[in-house]
């Protein structure tokens, strides 16, 4: 990854210790002000990016639960899973995937759009990732329709009326994971959207250019984290051996 | 016994009058709203001291309770959900969070030579996130409380009438107030040190809440999803962990305990390092065996996640786990007797004062090398099966907890309250409350270890007649530790008036927290630090020496 260039240096002395460095912007962008805390922006910038990587340690551990209680019931109960697999359409399953790494190609164009400091790419391919965010949760709206429509619903409410898990034991074990997992994943979708746009209206004001686009970069991990946590549940919910 | 004089030229510095980061900004706002790392320290400082009383006048309450065989006060329900509580405000919202953020908070930007930690707005966030996670445990108490013990072990919590949904989502709160605290600590230590302050020039109170830090970003996230999925089991009966829907309760010990047991080292690792500094100050000694202690730290941080087995001998897992996770418990005790024994070592042959600190971390070290060597007893598989759900598990958790970690959390307030507040307690107060905290402390726990080995199981509202002299012993001693704490908030409180100011060095230390005005100024230091001794070099004071 990039670093952002050199912050013009402490030339203001003592003063700039209290005030916070000025990153230099070119003409058109908002001057960035390293936090007062900070003796560069390098520092700063490196001290985020380290925070963002902890975060987004914990969300794997997060999901981590997740995994590890649907292999341990995989065990448990393979027929169920894999009975319960083939009532998910793979079909839109594999498109939301096509979707969402489209959507991280989209993602890291704006990132470097905003290294090179040209406002309007970066805008645009923010706008194309939040739509495409968009159009994973419309997919996953007809797909949820689609289970419930089969009483294939959370464990309280399952009814199973086509009788599809009837041979297996524990049906609605599977569809609890599913629910429960895509769920889950589903609000960071929507997390990551919000984040985006909160970026997009920082970027319409002027605020990210090559000298500083750090919330660009860190949403960014994120939406590619969230991309990467569908990555696996796409393969182990839908097309389960 | 040598007296240590100040070096005069440090206390020449300090200006009288100079604006601190007390009385920098005044009214709400500026408190509510504060970015300022040590203000925030004391908010944090104030909420879990508050935590810790409501949570010590319940156990008050169970030992009255307990002083008849038949009870005293509760009907059995209702004891349920007292210790329940006395447990849940004890672990979640006091020993967590209480040193690392309180004391770490305050102290340990100041000792990296840095004006905040890395991430000011998130460590208000943090603060906010604990408040919520209270008033959420609040409310839970006020629609019915909660009856399963902290541990909400399935299938007991998914089906008692209690507020499991609330406390459970408070706890969630909670533990993520841990996690940014933790991640906000990690890189504020890599990131914001002082020139010159390299890693093995870092205080051991850094090691040892560096060390934490990593435990809570990663052990805290598993518990964050097994409460949810606690929650969801409550509120559409998920099934994972309920027998009656194919799913496994024993798999809910095994996330809970993945974070719980790394969890008892977040609260023991960083009273580790209090100690550390204690010990080193007071005695005017670098701390032997510097780099053992450090990587102790580490050590005991990653096997710390090997162990969690150990909590579920009798419920039911293979022998080969079984031994396996025995070994490793026996093995995590090679890393807490390394400090141990450099402690002792770092006493012996130092100028030893007495103080208020000094005399805590002593009751630190007793303490804690029974309650370690207990543990070992406890990690035994036979041994085991004998004391397990009994109350020499209670004796034990407590020595470790309450004995260790609370005695080395009240070592480091005393130990850093000139340098918070600019004051001074009464010294012989303070003694006073010491010593009958430590009376009290063995006298409420020494009891429950015999009548735990002879078969007294825990969490019982009623006891046989047999064990009524060790059960009105231990209720005694509670109330003398009682006393000994209401003394220690009396004296504290009135210390606030400022009949006594504190020096800017108070007692002698040379990590950079003392090399500050008491109370800080609002950036910490008068002049940016730079390092250029080694750790605990203490000739820098007393140059004749």
């Amino acid at each position: 990854m990039h670093t952002p260039q050199e912050a013009g240096g402490h030339g203001a002395g003592h003063d700039a210790h209290h005030h916070g460095v000025v990153v230099p912007a070119p003409p058109g962008f908002v001057p960035h002000v390293v936090a007062h805390h900070f003796d560069t922006a390098e520092a700063e910038f490196s001290a985020d990016k380290l925070a963002m990587w902890l975060f987004l340690a914990t969300e794997v551990l997060l999901f981590g639960g997740l995994f590890a209680a649907y292999f341990y019931y995989h065990g448990v109960y393979p027929e169920t899973f894999k009975v319960g697999g083939h009532q998910l359409n793979w079909r839109l399953g594999a498109l939301n995937t096509l979707i969402l790494l489209f959507s991280s190609y989209t993602m890291a164009m704006g990132v470097r759009a905003a290294q090179l400091s040209q406002k309007a790419l970066m805008q645009k391919m923010l706008g194309i990732t939040v739509l495409c965010g968009l159009g994973f949760l419309v997919v996953k709206y007809f797909e949820y329709a689609a289970k419930v429509s089969h009483g294939l619903v959370p464990a309280r409410w399952f009814s199973d009326h086509d009788h599809v898990m009837a041979g297996v034991e524990n049906g609605h074990l599977f569809f609890n994971f599913y629910w429960t997992m895509t769920a889950i994943h589903g609000l960071h979708v929507l997390i990551g959207m919000l984040l985006i746009l909160w970026v997009m209206k920082g970027g319409a004001k002027g605020r990210f250019y090559g000298g500083y686009y750090l919330p660009v970069d860190l949403v960014g991990l994120y939406w590619h984290l969230v991309d990467l946590i569908w990555i696996f549940l796409f393969p182990l919910l839908y097309l389960v051996p | 016994m040598t007296t240590y004089v100040p070096v005069a030229e440090t206390e020449a510095r300090q200006e009288p009058g100079a604006p601190h980061y007390l009385n920098v900004t005044h009214g709400f706002r500026s408190w509510a709203l504060t970015l300022d790392h040590k203000r925030i320290g004391l908010m944090y400082l104030i909420g879990t001291v508050a935590s810790f009383l409501i949570g010590g006048l319940l156990a008050l309450l169970i030992r009255v309770h307990l002083w008849k065989p038949e009870g005293a006060i509760f009907d059995p329900e209702l004891y349920n959900q007292v210790f329940t509580l006395h447990g849940v405000f004890m672990v979640f919202f006091f020993i967590i969070p209480a040193i690392p953020a309180a004391l770490g908070n305050f102290v340990l930007p100041m000792m990296l030579g840095a004006k905040d930690v890395a991430l000011p707005r998130l460590n208000l966030a943090s603060f906010y996130l604990w408040l919520c996670g209270l008033v959420l445990a609040t409310i839970a108490i006020i629609f019915g409380g909660v009856d399963t013990g902290w541990t909400f072990y399935t299938p007991y919590s998914i089906q008692t009438p209690t507020a499991v949904i609330w406390m459970g989502l408070g706890i969630f709160m909670v533990g993520f107030s841990s996690i940014f605290t933790g991640l906000n600590f990690v890189v504020t230590t890599h990131k914001l040190r002082a020139p010159g302050l390299t890693w093995f020039r870092m205080p051991l109170f850094i090691w040892a809440v560096y060390s934490t830090s990593l435990l809570q970003i990663l052990a805290t996230p598993v518990l964050g999803i097994t409460l949810l999925l606690l929650v969801f089991e409550r509120v559409y009966g998920i099934g994972i962990f309920d027998p009656k829907m194919g799913g496994d309760p024993v798999l809910f010990q095994h996330f809970f305990w993945f974070y719980s047991h790394p969890a008892v080292y977040i609260m023991i690792l960083p009273a580790m390092g209090v100690i550390s500094e204690v010990i080193s100050v007071h005695c005017r000694k670098p701390v032997f065996g510097y780099r053992m202690v450090a990587f102790s730290s580490l050590a005991i941080a990653v096997i710390s996640f090997l162990v969690w087995g150990h909590h579920m001998f009798t419920s039911g897992q293979s022998e080969w786990a079984m031994m396996a996770f025995s070994f490793l418990t026996f093995f995590v005790g090679i890393p807490s007797a390394i400090k141990e024994f450099n402690w002792v070592a770092t006493v012996w042959q130092g100028s030893v004062a007495l103080t208020t600190p000094m005399l805590y971390a002593l009751v630190f070290l007793i303490i804690f090398a029974i309650g370690g060597l207990t543990g070992i007893f406890l990690a035994t598989l036979s041994v085991n099966i004998h004391l397990h759900m009994t109350y020499y598990v209670v004796a034990h958790f407590h020595y470790v907890m309450m004995g260790s970690t609370a005695i080395a959390f009240f070592a480091g307030v005393h130990h850093w309250w000139p340098k918070m507040f600019g004051v001074m307690y009464s010294e012989a107060w303070a003694k006073l409350s010491c010593l009958l905290i430590f009376v009290g402390f063995n006298l409420t726990f020494l009891p429950q270890f015999i009548m735990g080995s002879q078969g007294q199981i825990r969490r019982y509202a009623t006891y046989l007649e047999r064990w009524t002299p060790y059960h009105q012993a231990s209720t005694v001693g509670a109330v003398i530790l009682g006393v000994g704490f209401a003394i220690m908030v009396a004296y504290l409180l009135h210390s606030l008036l400022g009949v006594r100011k504190a020096r800017r060095n108070e007692w002698g230390g040379v990590t950079l927290e003392w090399d500050s005005p008491s109370p800080p100024p609002l950036e910490n230091f008068e002049r940016p630090p730079v390092v250029t001794r080694e750790v605990y070099d203490y000739s820098v004071l007393n140059p004749k020496s």
